[in-house]
């Protein structure tokens, strides 16, 4: 009855729940409301740049939050390592009607000493996340540090290195090659930022391919850390669904090092996002280092198959003549059978139903 | 089972030539008639034709696996997509054209009509030009002519429109060509389907 009942995204939001608790994350409740200075500060973090704001009683400008990670971050227990899951609504401008829209969202959050089992446990999470709402679903991991590091190599200049990383999110390799001939890239680098774009798919296939292309410093430390990562999720039960994809980005002022994006096949969009975020952490004046991801739970309404016909079961119609008692008696019998029942003495005209009955 | 969103038009049927040259036929789809959807089981393709603006919305919200769209619809929509292949066909360019006696000193708000007001903002952005846009949805060239606009920000390919109304083509903004796109989600889901069938278009290309 419950599986009748509830939507995706409130099934998605127990199971996930249960996950959660069973490593140790701990619920985090926050207000609906956060000081608007905080996303003025850090608003190329946003997925959005519009937030919703008010005045409180004492003059103070208010938001409605449109991320939940920022309040975490900035409110932190003082605790080594705090890890914490949440669901929360949050508002933000859809893309597609260009209106503020409520969005639910779960996740979870492990901030201080990353090392890599910590990181390996919040990649096998996010996996096992979508697992949860579906079997069909796909974890795409990707690495900032050796993007950043094969990027630097190519061009210093930054304006190549932001349009490269949008044309790298895109896979979109023609315009690549264009985008380096007009910066004056070697044909060295520029085949190096091609065998990157194309770097998609099972894990150690490219790990093969991208080992050319981290051979000293910071890439080959990243890729030291990915190889390891990788070893380990071999003997994760989801290991299959976890590829390598390079085109898997985010704001590198912000983000560093892994970054995720995971999908459900019948949603047309990325369901899961997260990563690294050390460098947000650093801009919000911590040391720490912290790792999480997010599930946009909306997005779930798109895979909701509906084997429902009617509004109920049984329509039971009652007279003035009829005792209460047996009416009771009927619905206590229907529900009992497990059907769902309206009672009462008119016909309604819209309510679709199953069966009539008359008491 | 692939499912292609083609635009509508001679660049929709030159394209579906090349799908049809790298082993993807649907011979319904050569067929007369009103049809807009064909399936050819045996290559597991289904083709629709969409309008040419539309296509990026099909593919980004995965009603289409992959497509085909100008680079003038994928700049002005900017969808969350993945640009597979440049196809090197429908070949033209996005310009500003501006009636031949018209001089622009730089002094007051450049009006500017276009059916590409993304485009021509970021263009204008990137010079530090001040502009007032003018959406609008077709016979872009008379809104110079009629005071409406002082310059048009519009698709080039032979010039010959523009002449005909007297306007000249007074900078190039940037190159367009037809671009085969892919849904992310679907990328995951039917990764070897996409890309063997971006491979074999790649050929046909070379």
């Amino acid at each position: 009855m419950t599986e009748r009942i509830l939507k995706n995204e409130e099934k998605a939001i127990l199971s996930l729940r249960a996950l959660y608790r069973r490593y140790g994350y701990l619920p985090y409740k926050m207000s609906k409301f956060e000081g608007y200075d905080l996303y003025v500060r850090h608003k190329d973090f946003l997925v959005g740049d519009r937030v919703i704001t008010f005045n409180d009683t004492n003059g103070k400008l208010l938001a409605l939050k449109p991320d939940v990670t920022l309040s975490i971050v900035k409110n932190g227990s003082g605790e080594p390592l705090q890890k914490v899951y949440y669901n929360e609504n949050v508002y933000r401008v859809s893309d597609s009607t260009h209106r503020f829209k409520e969005i639910m969202q779960a996740g979870l959050e492990c901030i201080g000493e990353i090392d890599l089992y910590q990181t390996y446990e919040v990649v096998a999470l996010a996996a096992e996340s979508l697992g949860v709402i579906s079997e069909d679903h796909v974890l795409e991991v990707g690495h900032l540090g050796i993007l950043s590091a094969v990027l630097e190599e190519a061009c210093a200049d930054r304006d190549f290195q932001n349009r490269a990383r949008a044309l790298l999110s895109q896979k979109n390799e023609h315009d690549l090659v264009r985008l380096c001939g007009e910066y004056g890239v070697s044909g060295e680098n520029t085949g190096r930022l091609r065998r990157l774009i194309g770097a998609a798919g099972e894990r150690r296939e490219v790990l093969d391919r991208i080992a050319p292309l981290c051979e000293r410093g910071a890439a080959k430390e990243a890729y030291d850390e990915l190889c390891r990562l990788s070893a380990m999720l071999d003997g994760h039960a989801d290991a299959r669904r976890i590829r390598f994809d390079f085109s898997v980005g985010g704001d590198a002022g912000y983000y560093s090092g892994i970054v995720c994006k995971g999908f459900l096949s019948g949603v047309s969009a990325a369901v899961l996002a997260g990563g690294r975020y050390d460098n947000l952490m650093k801009k919000m004046g911590r040391k720490e280092g912290a790792i999480g991801f997010a599930l946009y739970l909306d997005l779930l309404e798109q895979i909701a198959v509906s084997d429902r016909r009617t509004d109920v079961d049984v329509l039971l119609l009652y007279g003035e003549n009829d005792a209460p008692e047996k009416v009771a008696g009927r619905v206590k019998e229907l529900t009992a059978a497990g059907k769902t029942v309206r009672v009462q003495k008119q016909r309604p005209v819209r309510l679709r139903r199953g069966e009539e009955e008359q008491c | 089972m692939l499912n292609i969103a083609l635009p509508k038009g001679r660049l929709g049927e030159k394209v579906y030539e090349m799908f049809e040259a790298s082993g993807y036929e649907c011979p319904s789809l050569r067929e007369p008639g009103r049809k807009l959807i064909f399936e050819n089981p045996e290559k597991s393709v289904r083709y629709f034709w969409v309008k040419p603006s539309d296509i990026t919305k099909y593919v980004e919200r995965g009603a289409a696996d992959i497509g085909v769209a100008g680079k003038d619809i994928i700049l002005e929509y900017a969808p969350d997509i993945y640009e597979m292949l440049d196809l090197g066909v429908g070949k033209c360019r996005m310009a500003v054209a501006a009636p031949k006696e018209f001089f622009d000193d730089g002094e007051k708000t450049l009006r500017v009509a276009t059916k590409f007001p993304r485009i021509a903002a970021d263009y204008y952005e990137s010079r530090g030009r001040e502009i007032d846009i003018i959406k609008l949805n077709g016979s872009i060239e008379i809104a110079p002519i009629l005071g409406l606009s002082d310059v048009i920000v519009d698709i080039v390919e032979t010039g010959t429109t523009l002449k005909e109304n007297d306007l000249e083509v007074r900078e190039d903004i940037l190159p367009i060509s037809a671009r085969l796109i892919a849904n992310k989600a679907s990328f995951n889901f039917k990764a070897d389907e996409i890309r063997r069938l971006t491979e074999r278009m790649r050929e046909r290309i070379k």
